[in-house]
């Protein structure tokens, strides 16, 4: 199946209670599925199309701060329309799961893959100091399992979670593994399992108030420092990656989603050249894998970070690893997706030849 | 003495003719000396208690005066962004179709950054309770043009007065949304008189008696001085809002039981 519909269907099987979105290229089939497969006659999940993707993230606000498992998906100029949203969820410390499969920008840019919403991704993007967790796919299985464990984190850690996808990874078809359904919960659960949701003030219990708002500074202070507290704690529990061939390597490639799976490619065509190449992907971009890069440095002669961008993971490749090793960046963009053996053309000649 | 005080006292069930209803929190309002706010939030608060509904009811506060609404009322709030209770609503009623939902929003709010949601909740159906108060002008931010500031009317972005041919004309949101299938009971009320907060208290009531039924939305607007905003004291901007608001928002039953009582005029009169 697509990559738009692995994620959709993975949603329903998660027990997702409710998809608020609005079309968009390259992901509107994320809500046809919805729509095709009626999960509302059969799990009981809502699915809704919008007025606007502003509608979309408020809708999710609105469902998250009842406690109930959301989500929503658009592409690039639908995620920046998004972001108020997103902050006010992050600031009100509400689950939720957002689909960005991107395409190029800046502006109505192209329908075609990129990765150019990183930045966006994983500082924030909305307004204040909050940060979203962020997992980037490689694959079509990943899309489905992504959504499971989106919505994992997300309620664990009660904060919005993005899958940083592609137009690529949405719209290619490959097979997949799908898990068991999960049943949705039943509100005496969710009352349980949620005790900071609105559900309707009882009379043993004070009234909850979903907010984002603190006009005392030192109230509003103390909020800021409990969110730092927890993406501590996200970036101690919660970094994930993948490395592939990298014990004897002497070059690295560092790329994410679809760039990784180029690059797997790339490293193939190296290694029978005769370059020992690894390949590190991370797989959680916020929490960014610091510690692992920073220790792969010490061993490697150098780093390629390809990114379907104009650079910007490189920016916390280089954090990570400091100035210990010769860390270059290779991109295209656009809609542009670099060919294998251009990349191992960069590799030698930006980081083996330069 | 408090054997005293006992007999002395007259609080018996059958002497109470009016009672403080205790879904209203016991704290100062942060609304300005007679604002109209203060009365919507207890005459709604009253209605949900004689209901039995307090908890199975969820409200939904804006940005603006009454952002802090969720800390007088003694029931679950969520806060939404600018204009976008509708569609927190709309997602929560969907999910919990068995509790009450109402928002509580003003005319920056509902009638100029919130018009899409507000026009598409109607328009879908939804079945919330929507509160509208419409006092023409931005209270919080220090008194701005609103959508539905008067033509000529003051206000610190437009100190001249409201001159259309600049800045357009105010919007009759509630005429609007009664002409969307979606809308069941359309009504503009007051609460400046002690009759017009008996008459908007039946709105109120008669709006969540019809989200028991999910009819679709039940608007109310009611027209609210801002005597801060407008710089009058409270006597002065109540006339001033019968003589000025009321000929441009005329009160009354625009849609009933999803029938047009009246059409109303779109057209400005000047």
């Amino acid at each position: 199946m697509k990559g738009n519909e692995a994620v959709a269907e993975a949603a329903i099987r998660a027990g997702c209670d409710g998809y608020f979105g609005y079309p968009i290229t390259p992901q509107s089939e994320i809500m046809e599925y919805l729509m095709a497969v009626k999960p509302y006659e059969t799990t009981g999940m809502v699915v809704l199309q919008a007025e606007s993707e502003v509608a979309s993230i408020n809708m999710l606000y609105g469902g998250a701060g009842t406690g109930k498992m959301v989500m929503t998906s658009s592409s690039s100029p639908g995620i920046s329309l998004m972001q108020e949203g997103i902050s006010y969820m992050a600031g009100a410390e509400l689950p939720a799961l957002i689909v960005n499969v991107v395409r190029g920008g800046p502006g109505l840019g192209t329908i075609q893959p990129s990765q150019a919403d990183y930045f966006q991704a994983v500082k924030g993007g909305g307004h204040g100091d909050y940060k979203m967790i962020v997992l980037a796919p490689a694959s079509v299985q990943e899309m489905a399992d992504f959504a499971k464990l989106g919505f994992t984190l997300a309620f664990k850690y009660r904060t919005p979670v993005m899958i940083l996808s592609d137009g690529a990874i949405g719209q290619m078809m490959e097979k997949v593994d799908l898990f068991d359904p999960i049943p949705r919960r039943t509100d005496a659960e969710l009352i349980a399992q949620c005790p900071w949701a609105a559900t309707g003030k009882p009379k043993d219990r004070d009234h909850i108030i979903i907010t984002s708002l603190d006009l005392d500074p030192a109230g509003q202070e103390r909020v800021n420092l409990k969110l730092q507290a927890k993406y501590r704690q996200i970036e101690k529990d919660e970094v994930r990656y993948e490395m592939i061939s990298c014990d004897d390597a002497e070059y690295i490639f560092v790329a994410f989603g679809l760039s990784a799976r180029i690059c797997q490619k790339s490293m193939d065509l190296a290694r029978a050249k005769g370059i020992k190449v690894g390949l590190f992907r991370p797989i959680s971009l916020y929490p960014f894998p610091t510690n692992q890069i920073a220790e792969l440095a010490k061993k490697v002669k150098g780093m390629l970070v390809v990114e379907m961008n104009a650079g910007q993971m490189i920016e916390d490749v280089r954090l990570s690893a400091g100035c210990s090793v010769k860390i270059e960046h290779y991109g295209r963009f656009g809609g542009i997706i670099p060919a294998p053996d251009e990349v191992v053309r960069a590799l030698e000649k930006q980081i083996i030849g330069g | 003495m408090e054997e005293q005080f006992a007999k002395l006292d007259i609080r018996k069930d059958e002497n109470i003719v009016y009672k403080r209803t205790d879904l209203l929190v016991d704290r100062p309002l942060s609304y300005c000396p007679g604002c109209g706010h203060g009365v919507v939030h207890r005459i709604l608060m009253e209605t949900l208690e004689e209901m039995g509904i307090q908890d199975k009811t969820i409200g939904v506060s804006p940005v603006g005066c009454s952002v802090l609404a969720y800390d007088f009322m003694n029931i679950d709030m969520l806060g939404a962004a600018h204009g976008r209770a509708p569609a927190l609503a709309t997602a929560i009623k969907r999910m919990w179709p068995d509790l009450y939902v109402f928002t509580y929003q003003g005319d920056g709010d509902l009638a100029a950054i919130g018009t899409a949601e507000t026009i598409h909740a109607c328009n879908r159906g939804e079945h919330f309770v929507m509160i509208f108060i419409n006092n023409g002008i931005y209270g919080m931010t220090g008194g701005q043009m609103a959508p539905t500031t008067l033509p000529n009317m003051r206000s610190s972005t437009s100190p001249y007065g409201r001159d259309t041919n600049i800045m357009g004309y105010p919007l009759k949101m509630t005429e609007l949304v009664a002409q969307l299938p979606g809308t069941y009971y359309v009504t503009r009320q007051a609460v400046h008189t002690p009759s017009n907060v008996r008459k908007t208290k039946k709105a109120i009531r008669k709006a969540f008696e019809n989200e028991k039924n999910n009819t679709g939305i039940s608007f109310i607007e009611v027209v609210s001085n801002c005597n801060s905003g407008w710089k009058m004291t409270p006597v002065q901007s109540n006339k001033w809002m019968e003589d000025n608001m009321f000929p441009f928002f005329p009160l009354g039953d625009i849609k009933v039981d999803g029938k047009l009582v009246e059409q109303k005029e779109l057209v400005v009169k000047e």
